[in-house]
């Protein structure tokens, strides 16, 4: 092949190849780094935590003695806040997406609002933590009970819940509201039988996502009063409670080795907890994406 | 009359009709004898429309008659599907759209502030350019309507099913099937789903929005063919670009160019004798 212009075509396929394999080397180089760091770390909890995790860790209290300690309260305690934060931010945020992405005019108040949403995602969960205590422990008189932890829970993860659930319910094709209302389905009928259904698998996933991050939150309970030594398991909405990462926070505090084993294997037991959880979220989602799956849509 | 089936069998005799007027409660049980072939069913007086202030429909007027299929035609983005669209007030949902004019159903200006378009659209159905069954059973798909409109009683929704299946020429082919996706059949076999789904309710009138373009010939035979069987109970408006089928299937035919109704008339003369010149062009393909 004739080429008038200076430049040999074979020299610079071979750059570029070399360029590519660059990339790919640094791209992988990335992988390995973060995966393995991440490894390390898990692998280094796991060897700390596991010989220490047994029935009686799971079915003590804490004590003075490392040997003696045990993880139930935080246990009972984080499962107990979880329910009742989902009990609550669930209905409100689905709720709220269904009125903001259906109901809500769309002008500049409702633009406005949605900015706001998504800010409030990104809030620093202490915030959270003081405008739980101001206002549910202190206005609303609750007291540093699980229920105002869990309140307070529940408006850290509602704006996470707000906006999944709207991205799902954006996801429902125009043509089958269309249909729905060509029949004659009110506004209402339309959504609680065609895009509450077909919405569910994005909705469930967002609510265990959003579980999942409340069940980690150390800051906002520990501000709102979430105790630190609790050698009971709640005894209802309005008693006194602690939760899995206090809890370790707690014993990695302590200067004592026994406690620092019993840290590790705290931290194994909320690892395996959000992992099952995020797993539960990828099953129920598969489950019913293939049931109301569109195959031809 | 209340249909009283054999059981769970669903071999029933198509020939016994199920009074549906009677079984859905809200609407009004209108007595066919006084609708007639020479009635107007819809008259469009003046109707304009506009999506913001970009006008799209511009003084349109013409008239229904029912029991017969009226074609739309025109070249794309004159308006047709906002026209048909008029028809069935689906327009509300699209913001800063507006009318003036009226459209009269049976008597009744369908943009009279006391009128429900939910009431408006059981009456006045729609089947859509791509077919958009529901992601459930066919059985699912065609108890819907009459399930929001209050029927609870299983007889009588198989009964609907059935019916509804029959009318669409769908029955035969899925009637061992009921229970299976409605996303497993073909597209021609969806797009009669959703005409069997439009006539559960029992409207007066039937929209249809391009219902063949999506489709292959086979397929839109079957719905030419089903059309001609569904205009004797039915009002038939169906929109389409296709001219062949406008010519095929209609008894009157209206052309619409840039939002304005150029001619309207009998099929036979617009396609052999039309008024207008802008039509002639159109038909003989010198212009669209």
């Amino acid at each position: 092949m004739n080429n008038s212009v200076a430049y040999d075509l074979s020299v610079l396929i071979q750059k570029q190849k070399q360029g590519e394999r660059l990339f790919k080397i640094a791209a992988l180089a990335a992988v390995i780094i973060s995966l393995g760091t991440l490894a390390a770390l898990v692998a280094d909890v796991f060897i700390d935590g596991l010989p220490r995790l047994d029935w009686k860790f799971i079915s003590s209290f804490p004590s003075r003695k490392p040997q003696e300690a045990g993880i139930l309260a935080a246990l009972a305690g984080s499962f107990y806040a979880i329910i009742l934060t989902a009990l609550v931010a669930v209905p409100i945020g689905v709720g709220a997406a269904i009125y903001l992405e259906e109901y809500a005019q769309k002008n500049w108040f409702s633009r406005f609002i949605e900015l706001n949403v998504a800010n409030l995602a990104g809030v620093p969960s202490i915030i959270y933590g003081l405008l739980g205590l101001d206002l549910f422990v202190r206005a609303m008189g609750l007291g540093r009970s699980l229920l105002a932890g869990s309140l307070t829970l529940a408006l850290l993860v509602l704006p996470i819940i707000i906006i999944t659930a709207r991205e799902a319910i954006r996801t429902v094709p125009l043509s089958i509201r269309d249909a729905a209302y060509a029949l004659g389905a009110t506004r209402w009928q339309m959504i609680k039988d065609h895009v509450l259904p077909l919405s569910l698998p994005g909705i469930l996933t967002g609510v265990i996502l959003s579980v999942s991050r409340a069940i980690g939150e150390t800051a906002p309970l520990i501000t709102m009063g979430a105790l630190t030594y609790v050698a009971f398991v709640p005894t209802g909405p309005l008693s006194p409670f602690t939760v899995l990462p206090i809890q370790i926070f707690n014993w990695v505090s302590r200067p004592q080795k026994g406690f620092h084993a019993c840290a590790a294997a705290g931290i194994v037991i909320l690892l395996l907890v959000t992992l099952f959880l995020n797993a539960a979220a990828i099953f129920l989602r598969n489950h019913y994406q293939k049931k109301f799956s569109a195959r031809s849509l | 009359m209340l249909f009283i089936s054999n059981g769970v069998n669903m071999i029933m005799d198509p020939t016994k009709n199920v009074k549906i007027e009677s079984a859905l409660p809200n609407t009004k049980v209108v007595d066919k004898s006084k609708v007639t072939k020479e009635n107007f069913i819809l008259n469009v007086q003046n109707l304009s429309a506009w999506y913001g202030t970009t006008q799209v429909l511009n003084e349109i007027n013409f008239d229904i008659r029912s029991h017969q299929v009226t074609a739309i035609i025109g070249p794309s983005g004159c308006g047709k599907s906002t026209l048909i669209r008029c028809f069935n007030r689906m327009n509300d949902f699209i913001l800063n759209f507006r009318t003036s004019g009226s459209i009269l159903f049976e008597g009744q200006d369908l943009y009279d502030p006391n009128v429900d378009p939910v009431e408006i659209r059981v009456k006045i159905g729609m089947v859509f350019q791509k077919q958009n069954p529901f992601p459930k059973s066919i059985y699912d798909n065609i108890t819907y309507g009459p399930r929001i409109l209050g029927i609870k009683d299983c007889n009588t929704l198989n009964a609907i099913v059935e019916e509804s299946l029959e009318k669409a020429a769908l029955w035969e082919e899925v009637k061992n099937k009921l229970k299976t996706n409605a996303l497993s059949l073909s597209g021609g076999q969806q797009q009669r789903l959703c005409i069997a789904r439009t006539l559960a309710v029992e409207p007066e009138v039937l929209l249809l929005d391009e219902p063949c373009s999506a489709l292959d010939p086979i397929a839109t035979a079957k719905i030419e063919e089903l059309i001609q069987r569904l205009k004797n109970n039915y009002t038939i408006v169906i929109v389409t670009h296709n001219m062949q089928q406008a010519a095929r299937v209609s008894d009157h035919t209206a052309y619409l160019l840039l939002g304005s109704l150029i001619e309207y008339g009998e099929t036979k003369t617009i396609f052999t004798t039309p008024t207008k010149k802008e039509t002639e062009d159109y038909i003989t393909g010198r212009m669209g």
